[in-house]
């Protein structure tokens, strides 16, 4: 049984593909066999998160306009054994991406066996954030706390309950998960900056993970190692238990308290 | 929050951002799957309004209600203050 999962959410920069690129790896870690594709087509990104820029030959588009096979496409991670990235082409063609093309990869991944499809979305609401999330079982929807982003990944949720193959054909709904990245528990313990609750409350969707704010994320990409892999980061700790609770697991969130302040903090403030 | 804290008299940002999204949120999900219509009618009432009464954009709420089959289109304007309610086309008649 494969799970298609789209990684989504509307604005731009908000951490989609640090996103795509760490669970698909934490899922990989955990003996899953995963693909990880690229769809924001004409801005590839995904293959330099994972460190694998020099090894694209073939592309998604490649594969669906047929100049080559899905398997001389997928590139293997060199890290984990179970893990395969697909690049997003570089073509300016934004048509490259049709919903027939794509039904035929993810097809042909399910035929091959992966258990999960991670589908990195482009920012936006057009066509390539449109196909990523079309045939999705489940959707991440990645959020900052903040209030452009929180507002944009509400449009997603409309778009996810109307616009996706599932709500189409009545076929059960897109399975949301929120996730929220670059979150400071001290800005929100000083009220400058939305809570877990806040995010939780207005978009109603269950939080299936809280990335803290750390420059481990910067040096991660800098480096082309997806951030899971950083294993002294508490970015990768927040990442590894995301994907514990998308495989099932109960756990309580953590890096959502301030750390404790000694005496002269608290009274003079700090 | 420290001593120091308490002299600050600006509410907390983040607790304006949560009210601001709250409204904006429901607003643009009562919208949604609506007829596309909706913004322009919205859009046009308000200038033929506004001809007679000088009210804030944001006095005018359409919401589409779904019912048992049937759709009702709500409408609601909140007229301003008696002092505020200025015509438009008054001053061009004098």
């Amino acid at each position: 049984m494969t799970e298609i999962i789209v990684v989504t959410s509307g604005k731009g920069g908000v951490g989609k593909t640090t996103t795509s690129a760490s669970i698909a790896c934490g899922l990989a870690q955990r003996g899953k066999r995963v693909a990880v594709i690229d769809f924001d087509i004409g801005l590839r990104n995904l293959d330099l998160i994972m460190g694998c820029e020099r090894r694209v030959v073939y592309d998604f588009v490649n594969v669906i306009q047929g100049d080559c096979t899905l398997k001389q496409a997928l590139i293997k991670d060199k890290r984990q054994e179970t893990l395969f990235v697909l690049a997003a082409s570089q073509t300016r063609d934004k048509d490259a991406l049709t919903p027939e093309g794509v039904r035929r990869v993810l097809d042909e991944l399910i035929a091959d066996g992966f258990d999960f499809i991670v589908c990195d979305s482009p920012a936006g609401i057009e066509k390539g954030a449109h196909l990523a999330m079309y045939y999705a079982d489940r959707a991440i929807v990645v959020v900052n706390p903040e209030v452009s982003s929180v507002r944009d990944s509400d449009r997603i949720l409309g778009l996810l309950a109307s616009k996706t193959h599932r709500a189409e054909q009545g076929n059960g709904d897109v399975q949301e998960h929120l996730l929220l990245t670059r979150y400071s528990p001290q800005r929100v313990g000083k009220g400058e900056m939305l809570s877990v609750e806040d995010v939780k409350e207005i978009l109603g969707l269950d939080v299936v993970g809280v990335i803290p704010e750390s420059v481990d994320v910067l040096s991660a990409s800098n480096a082309g190692t997806p951030v899971i892999l950083n294993e002294d980061s508490t970015v990768a700790q927040a990442y590894e238990d995301a994907v514990a609770r998308l495989l099932g697991e109960t756990l309580p969130l953590r890096f959502v308290e301030e750390p404790k302040k000694g005496f002269f903090a608290r009274v003079f403030g700090g | 929050m420290g001593l120091l804290a308490l002299f600050r008299r600006t509410p907390p940002s983040a607790s304006v951002a949560k009210e601001r999204l709250r409204i904006i949120v429901a607003q643009e999900r009562s919208a949604r799957g609506g007829p596309d219509y909706l913004p322009l009618l919205r859009r046009e009432l308000l200038e033929v309004i506004r001809k007679y009464v000088n009210v804030d954009p944001d006095a005018i709420q359409i919401n589409l209600d779904r019912e048992e089959g049937q759709e009702v289109l709500e409408f609601s304007v909140a007229l301003p203050e008696k002092a505020a309610r200025q015509p438009g086309r008054k001053s061009s008649r004098q």
